[in-house]
């Protein structure tokens, strides 16, 4: 469990330094002679989607973390196999940097008004990650022809398991992608167009780190960060 | 916050403060059915999980009745008796506590009390309802489907969760009940981002955090930590149901079935206990912080005092959502792990005694000298303080390695975790029903019955838990459908099991009680005016009761002070509401209205 517990330490110190930024020292009680001018009350930021957003990528990571540990807790196991990787996973993954780059692209190009480019870019990231997607199914059809099947052994329970969720996730922003694009030639209000591209890169973003991170695993880079989360834990 | 200095700056009135869009609503339908109002949300919440709560009072009284008068009903077999123990469990655990404390008391109470007119985001709030209500249908259905619903005890163990000894194994009832967790945990992850993000975004103009209510950071960290352990019974569904659909094995180990060798090979079991206690514990928190925090107002407002500590019990709030993820194993002591695994939980465990402690303190010193009614709210908030540190004490014993041992799988645990997240929470909700109904309905609950409902439920839950340890210590297991005539079970044993099942029964009949008050006091209920309470919370603060779609009528509410400004010297009144400009601010003519 040393992936979720790190994942949860890593939220925890991000809520600590917020909260000590928030006033949980003051002391209220004594507040109320003061009486407070209504000017130097903190007018609340202003968009809750993007907190949203990033709540949700918070449970997310702990979906995912909590994956990555039961896959480094089942790995100890003695009669774990390891599955070998299919080649197009490599081709996938410069899909989805690609996907990413341009959602950046689309990102700057709505900062700077320019329709153009943010059309071009936003369906380049989308037709990049649908070429992921697809590419996924390839990679799960040459495994299974080689005959690493689901159920075959733990490592490919895992391995389905994992690049499913990853591919499902990728398939709900895509949903969210169509949306923006949609918006990209209908909405002529810039702030809700930019907004949407701006929580459509996050969300891309993190994806990516994600696959990242399931990739190092998989070749085993990150062998040495599981030792390291158990050690802690043993 | 940090203090504040009298500024000259000029005062700005409401209507400065930007309004949010509403979602207005068109038809009876959009109003009532598939409503966006977080307030209408709230009651269908609460409704749905109060149905379900009675659903699993009476599997209570089955399995009671099994266990009271062993061999007497014949229909209660031993898959039956496993089934109602199962649903029980886990209806209670998940489909009514947790439902009620976040998306009921959340829903209601956290718009209102932060002084917003909504939630962030009413769609996904209404979606958040609807999932609901489909993984309480998926849940019931289980009772219909083919070889009934799941009989695997409510921690759903593999591997016997999913082979074929166990009622609804290798039928339809462990599905069912898996597909229904997760579609559960989908639709709470919608409400909690709306309870979160409420919490963070749509504060009233000066509802600084540390002005909030402690409902309100109840329920905050409550949600926050239900969205980060949720994730954890879903990977365990998610793997748990490829296990049992697809012949995968990250749970299944090699095993011979009823003679038969199985196709697995090599799955964890312990795995699955790991994913479910990660999300299991702070399962108890996520029931327990809500209670707090409504306790804590509950104590203020019919004591007349204001909180004792008001930091310190934000403080301790964190801390035990913090603590609650690193003591899962505590669950696991005898599954045979390392020692010094359950050194180190156990010390974690013993840990959390501190910041529960410091609650259980500032309560009574908030209730020391105070002006206290013994309204029915606050019978219910005394007797959940009463309860929480007698079901708190044994979770004493039971943290430690060395006592859990025996004690493990015995009814001690059984009364241990009934008292502390079973009746004190339950506790709680009643007598937060009672303290806000008024609110949600503009007249308040019959006094007699609600008095009658609370001694019979609260001297009867003693009756039925009490007694229980005493039969743990003697080694009565639970889990058992019979316990027969073993030499170590004297006659006396029988004896208290058909006296906790009468108690039982008369206590889940009582409930009837509360259920008619609830009906009966919405038209001839006394009128209760906007603030029968006198209570300084924004809720109480409406222009109209019950509030109207969008809370607030023209101008959202400004705050000026803490929520707890009970018996202020010099004030006129024995409590200055939450959007009250302070008394220096009276004197310079400005106000608010």
């Amino acid at each position: 469990m040393g992936s979720i517990l790190l994942f949860l330490s890593i939220l925890a110190i991000i809520a600590t330094l917020w909260l000590s930024r928030q006033g949980i020292a003051s002391k209220p009680w004594l507040e109320q002679e003061a009486a407070v001018v209504l000017s130097d009350l903190p007018v609340q930021p202003a968009d809750p989607t993007t907190i949203g957003l990033r709540i949700f990528l918070a449970v997310v990571g702990s979906f995912f973390a909590l994956f990555i540990s039961a896959y480094a807790m089942r790995m100890q196991l003695p009669d774990w196999r390891a599955l070998p990787l299919p080649p197009i996973l490599w081709l996938n993954t410069i899909m989805l940097v690609l996907s990413s780059i341009a959602l950046q692209g689309a990102k700057v190009a709505v900062g700077h008004g320019e329709r153009v480019e943010l059309k071009a870019s936003l369906i380049a990231a989308g037709i990049s990650a649908l070429a992921f997607l697809s590419g996924q199914l390839v990679a799960w059809q040459q495994l299974s022809d080689e005959g690493y099947r689901l159920a075959a052994s733990p490592a490919n329970d895992f391995f389905y398991v994992l690049t499913g969720a990853h591919g499902l996730h990728l398939l709900g922003g895509l949903v969210a992608l169509t949306r923006t694009t949609e918006m990209a030639w209908r909405v002529p209000v810039p702030e809700r167009l930019r907004l949407s591209v701006e929580l459509c890169a996050t969300y891309w973003h993190f994806l990516l780190l994600l696959w990242l991170l399931l990739l190092s695993i998989w070749l085993g880079w990150a062998g040495r960060f599981i030792d390291i989360c158990r050690q802690l834990l043993t | 916050m940090v203090d504040v200095p009298l500024g000259s700056a000029g005062v700005v009135t409401a209507p400065d403060v930007e309004d949010v869009e509403l979602y207005h609503p068109h038809s009876w339908v959009t109003k009532y059915v598939f409503s966006q109002d977080a307030k209408v949300i709230a009651i269908q919440y609460a409704f749905v999980a109060l149905s379900v709560g009675l659903i699993a009072l009476v599997l209570s009284w089955l399995m009671r009745l099994q266990l009271g008068f062993p061999g007497v009903f014949s229909f209660i077999d031993a898959n039956a008796y496993y089934q109602f123990v199962t649903m029980h469990g886990m209806m209670m655990v998940v489909y009514v506590l947790t439902a009620l404390f976040l998306g009921g008391f959340g829903n209601y109470l956290i718009p209102l009390m932060v002084g917003a007119r909504d939630m962030v985001f009413p769609y996904v709030n209404m979606l958040s309802f609807w999932i609901y209500f489909l993984a309480v249908f998926i849940l019931v259905a289980s009772f219909f489907a083919p070889g009934g619903p799941t009989g695997a005890g409510w921690t759903l163990y593999p591997p016997q969760a999913i082979t074929s000894g166990t009622p609804g194994g290798q039928e339809w009832g462990i599905i069912l009940m898996l597909v229904s967790l997760m579609v559960f945990i989908i639709g709470f992850t919608m409400g909690g981002l709306n309870y979160v993000v409420t919490v963070l975004q749509a504060r009233a103009r000066g509802m600084t955090l540390m002005r909030m209510p402690l409902t309100v950071w109840g329920i905050f960290t409550a949600s926050f930590m239900a969205l980060l352990a949720f994730p954890a019974l879903f990977v365990g569904a998610v793997m748990m149901l490829f296990d049992r659909m697809l012949g995968t094995s990250f749970f299944m180990p090699a095993m011979v079935e009823m003679g038969q060798p199985l196709d697995r090979n090599g799955g964890s079991p312990l795995l699955f206990q790991h994913l479910f206690w990660f999300f299991g514990h702070p399962e108890v928190y996520i029931v327990a912080l809500p209670a707090f925090g409504i306790v804590s107002d509950l104590i203020s407002t019919h004591a007349r005092r204001n909180i004792f500590g008001y930091r310190m019990m934000v403080w301790a709030l964190l801390a035990i959502g913090a603590l609650s993820f690193v003591v899962w194993a505590h669950h696991m002591y005898v599954s045979g792990m390392n020692p010094y695994f359950g050194f180190f939980f156990a010390t974690t465990t013993l840990i959390i005694a501190i910041p529960t402690a410091i609650k259980v303190y500032n309560w009574i010193l908030t209730l020391w000298r105070g002006d206290i009614h013994l309204t029915v709210p606050m019978l219910f908030a005394l007797a959940f303080i009463v309860t929480f540190v007698n079901g708190g004490l044994t979770g004493l014993f039971l943290g430690n390695v060395v006592v859990d041992v025996p004690l493990s799988d015995t009814m001690f645990v059984v009364a241990h975790f009934h008292m502390v997240m079973g009746v004190a929470p339950i506790l709680v909700i009643f007598g937060a029903i009672y303290h806000w109904y008024p609110k949600v309905t503009g007249r308040m609950l019959n006094d007699g019955l609600g008095k009658l409902h609370f001694w019979v439920t609260f001297l009867g839950a003693y009756a039925i838990f009490f007694p229980m340890h005493y039969l743990g210590l003697m080694g009565i297991p639970r889990r058992y459908h019979d316990i027969g005539d073993m030499a170590f079970v004297p006659p006396s044993a029988h004896t208290l099991n058909a006296f906790i099942t009468i108690v039982a029964l008369i206590v889940g009949a009582t409930q009837l009680a509360f259920v008619f008050n609830l009906f009966w006091s919405l038209r001839h209920g006394r009128e209760a005016g906007g603030n029968p309470w006198r209570a300084t919370t924004l809720e109480w603060q409406t222009p109209e009761t019950p509030p109207p779609h969008g809370n607030w009528g023209r101008d959202v509410p400004v705050v000026y002070r803490w929520a707890y400004d009970y018996s202020v010297p010099g004030a006129d009144q024995d409590f200055l509401p939450q959007n009250q400009p302070g008394p220096t601010r009276a004197t310079t003519g400005a106000g608010h209205g």
